[in-house]
């Protein structure tokens, strides 16, 4: 054992040494021999299991190899999306009759999971896509349904999610964009911030105030690239999210059918809200994955790096560190996956349990990322390693579709009020 | 009911495809303590990738309207209908489970698959069977070439590029000295060689239409096939530790040391 153990060492050191290219390393993601402990692919069933390998396969050739150029270079990888698109990822949990390929959450939340492991920024990207095409798909009407869908799932057009305002944040309801209705038409006035894709997409489902103050005066509006009204502000400059542009969303006068109206007038803000609980579980796996190739990362490099004339991998500190995130990384999995089979299920729980796995797993996952990093010493400092990105990459997802603070008071909410009704 | 080698092949040409379940080609092997084989308990498994290649192939063929149904077999004990739905989702038709567990499965060899193939060659009436060149766990590299000896069939090895015309299979194959362009009669055995085509991904769509596919249970001896082995393995070991080199100052140094360890 010891003398395989020692070969296992000697072959590694001759194909993968400190200061090599980055695709040396991320071969190191495809060394799917990983203990059976942090294995995603555990209670699966066969099925999931071939939608898994799927996504890691796309992930490890298609994405993996050109993260970090996507990243330095902030390139919005469309080539590379549609192809994700072709194989059904475009619409993951939009139904099969306008071309989504009509998967259960669970499904997706282990899609993403996988697809993550290659690039973190994209994969949100896909995932905040996925979000839009199924708002349109749950709560547009038939011909809406068949005028965007089919071509968002293809990914021919891209979409981006509309909510968040300069004035508001976790205070979603308070939203200024105005809408007024004249004749055919809601006359759009006010501006979007941070929106993902924004400047880039083609369809923006834009969440705007038709009616009186708070949730209930809430609309939603499907609105089309090219609209007159419809400009951008610059693109900005982020720490990672990089393979996808940021931007904010301006309405001057901007005209939009009424057609183009989602659901009834009020009904907006219902209809974000729930787009967001899937959303939270999505980039709650999108951590995951990232905490998964980190923890893969971090073990590879222990076994190499040397110091005080062993390996680190034979320090007891490191050993114990390792476990602690491969355990942490296995309970968020588990609550994640939780959380899509609740809200696939539609049971009471669901909307708390996707506020409290995404609380959970982004901040644990934001932690092993980072404690990964630390066991790379400088070298997960340098850009020439991978680590770094996913630790940037996943910072933002503790933060925006839920922030740590709004899910916080989203749970207390749940729990007071239950606790009352005592 | 004119022999097989005189059928002609036309729209309902079946295609047998083999499909083998190997551990995975990024894992790290290990060698089991009691060196008897490689450690393969709650080790990655996936389709051998030359495998992957021949289902390809298969479903390009059928793609081109020139073959009517594509069938994947695999050989082993109840994991590897795993490996068979990657090939129904990847677009072969059905597939047929050939059980073999146990002591039989480990003992389980290109001699044994290629007469379960020849049988189910016969039984299917198939017209053309694909099969990766060898499987990245043993190397062997017979199965094809047995299969086609065991059925009388010409055989077109390590093919880098497959074009049926009418009742003839052009194969190129990629052999030592260069390409080799051969021309052979159906019903013939291919083996695919790396540059044959690049394997599709398997879509979401067809993962789950997979699930509706059948897969058949067959025992070898319903085949009237004996799996055991005239071949017992003695032992398994790791190759021998990379030993360091000396590094020498003058090439009178090096001389003398390629005297010392007699290679000159």
């Amino acid at each position: 054992m010891a003398a395989a153990m020692a070969l296992v060492r000697g072959v590694r050191f001759g194909s993968y040494s400190i200061g090599r290219s980055r695709s040396l390393i991320f071969n190191s993601l495809q060394r799917r021999g990983i203990a059976a402990c942090v294995d995603p692919s555990i209670g699966l069933t066969d099925e999931q299991k071939e939608f898994q390998k799927v996504a890691f396969d796309f992930a490890a050739n298609e994405m993996a190899p050109h993260m970090a150029e996507w990243d330095q270079k902030e390139i919005f990888p469309v080539e590379a999306m549609r192809k994700a698109a072709q194989l059904g990822f475009g619409g993951i949990y939009v139904n099969p009759d306008v071309g989504g390929s009509g998967l259960s959450r669970l499904d997706t939340s282990i899609i993403f999971e996988a697809l993550s492991t290659g690039c973190v920024s994209t994969t949100a990207y896909i995932s905040i896509h996925n979000m839009c095409a199924w708002m349109i798909d749950t709560f547009g009407n038939n011909e809406q349904r068949e005028k965007f869908c089919p071509d968002l799932c293809s990914m021919q057009k891209f979409a981006s999610y509309c909510l968040t305002e300069p004035g508001s944040g976790s205070d979603a309801a308070s939203l200024l964009t105005s809408a007024k209705l004249q004749g055919d038409h809601y006359i759009l006035n006010g501006s979007k911030a941070f929106i993902s894709g924004g400047g880039d997409t083609d369809v923006y489902v834009v969440m705007c105030r038709t009616g009186e103050k708070g949730p209930k005066g809430i609309s939603c509006v499907v609105v089309e690239k090219g609209t007159a009204g419809l400009s951008f502000g610059k693109k900005e400059k982020k720490v990672g999210w990089n393979s996808q542009p940021t931007r904010a969303v301006i309405f001057e006068d901007c005209a939009v059918p009424v057609t183009n109206r989602l659901g009834a007038e009020g009904e907006g803000f219902s209809i974000a809200m729930k787009g967001l609980n899937g959303g939270r579980i999505n980039i709650a796996s999108c951590s995951l994955g990232a905490a998964h190739a980190s923890v893969l990362l971090a073990r590879d490099h222990m076994c190499v790096r040397k110091q005080f004339g062993e390996t680190l991998s034979n320090s007891q500190f490191l050993q114990f560190k390792l476990a602690e995130m491969a355990t942490k990384l296995v309970a968020s999995r588990l609550l994640v996956r939780q959380a899509a089979v609740a809200l696939q299920e539609g049971r009471p729980d669901a909307v708390s349990l996707c506020s409290m796995a995404k609380l959970f797993v982004t901040d644990e996952c934001f932690a092993i990322c980072n404690q990964a990093l630390q066991i790379h010493g400088g070298y997960g400092y340098l850009k020439d390693y991978a680590v770094q990105q996913y630790v940037r990459d996943i910072r933002v997802h503790q933060i925006l579709e839920g922030n740590d603070f709004f899910c916080l008071i989203h749970v207390s909410e749940i729990l007071y009020v239950k606790l009352l009704q005592i | 009911m004119l022999p097989l080698r005189f059928r002609r092949v036309t729209m309902s040409a079946r295609v047998l495809v083999g499909v083998k379940r190997v551990i995975d080609y990024a894992v790290k092997i290990r060698v089991k303590p009691d060196r008897t084989g490689v450690v393969t308990d709650g080790v990655k498994h996936s389709m051998n990738p030359f495998c992957e290649i021949a289902v390809e192939e298969a479903v390009k063929l059928k793609e081109k309207k020139l073959v009517k149904e594509v069938v994947a077999v695999s050989c082993g004990p109840q994991q590897v209908q795993e490996t068979i739905r990657t090939a129904l989702a990847m677009g072969a038709d059905r597939g047929i489970h050939v059980e073999v567990s146990g002591k039989d499965y480990e003992t389980l060899g290109p001699l044994q698959v290629s007469k379960i193939f020849a049988a189910l060659a016969k039984k299917e009436q198939a017209d053309l069977i694909i099969l990766g060149k060898q499987a990245i766990d043993d190397d062997c590299n017979q199965t094809g070439q047995m299969t086609a000896a065991l059925l009388d069939w010409p055989q077109g090895t390590f093919a880098s590029e497959v074009t049926l015309e009418a009742d003839k299979l052009k194969v190129v194959r990629e052999i030592d000295g260069g390409l080799e362009t051969i021309k052979i009669k159906l019903p013939a055995v291919v083996t695919a060689d790396l540059r044959l085509n690049t394997p599709r991904y398997a879509t979401l769509p067809n993962i789950m239409k997979a699930k509706k596919k059948k897969i058949v249970n067959v025992k070898p001896a319903d085949l009237g096939v004996d799996v055991s082995s005239r071949l017992e393995v003695l032992k398994v070991d790791e190759p021998p530790q990379r030993q360091s080199g000396v590094k020498v100052e003058t090439v009178h140094d090096l001389v003398e040391k390629l005297k010392e360890a007699g290679r000159i």
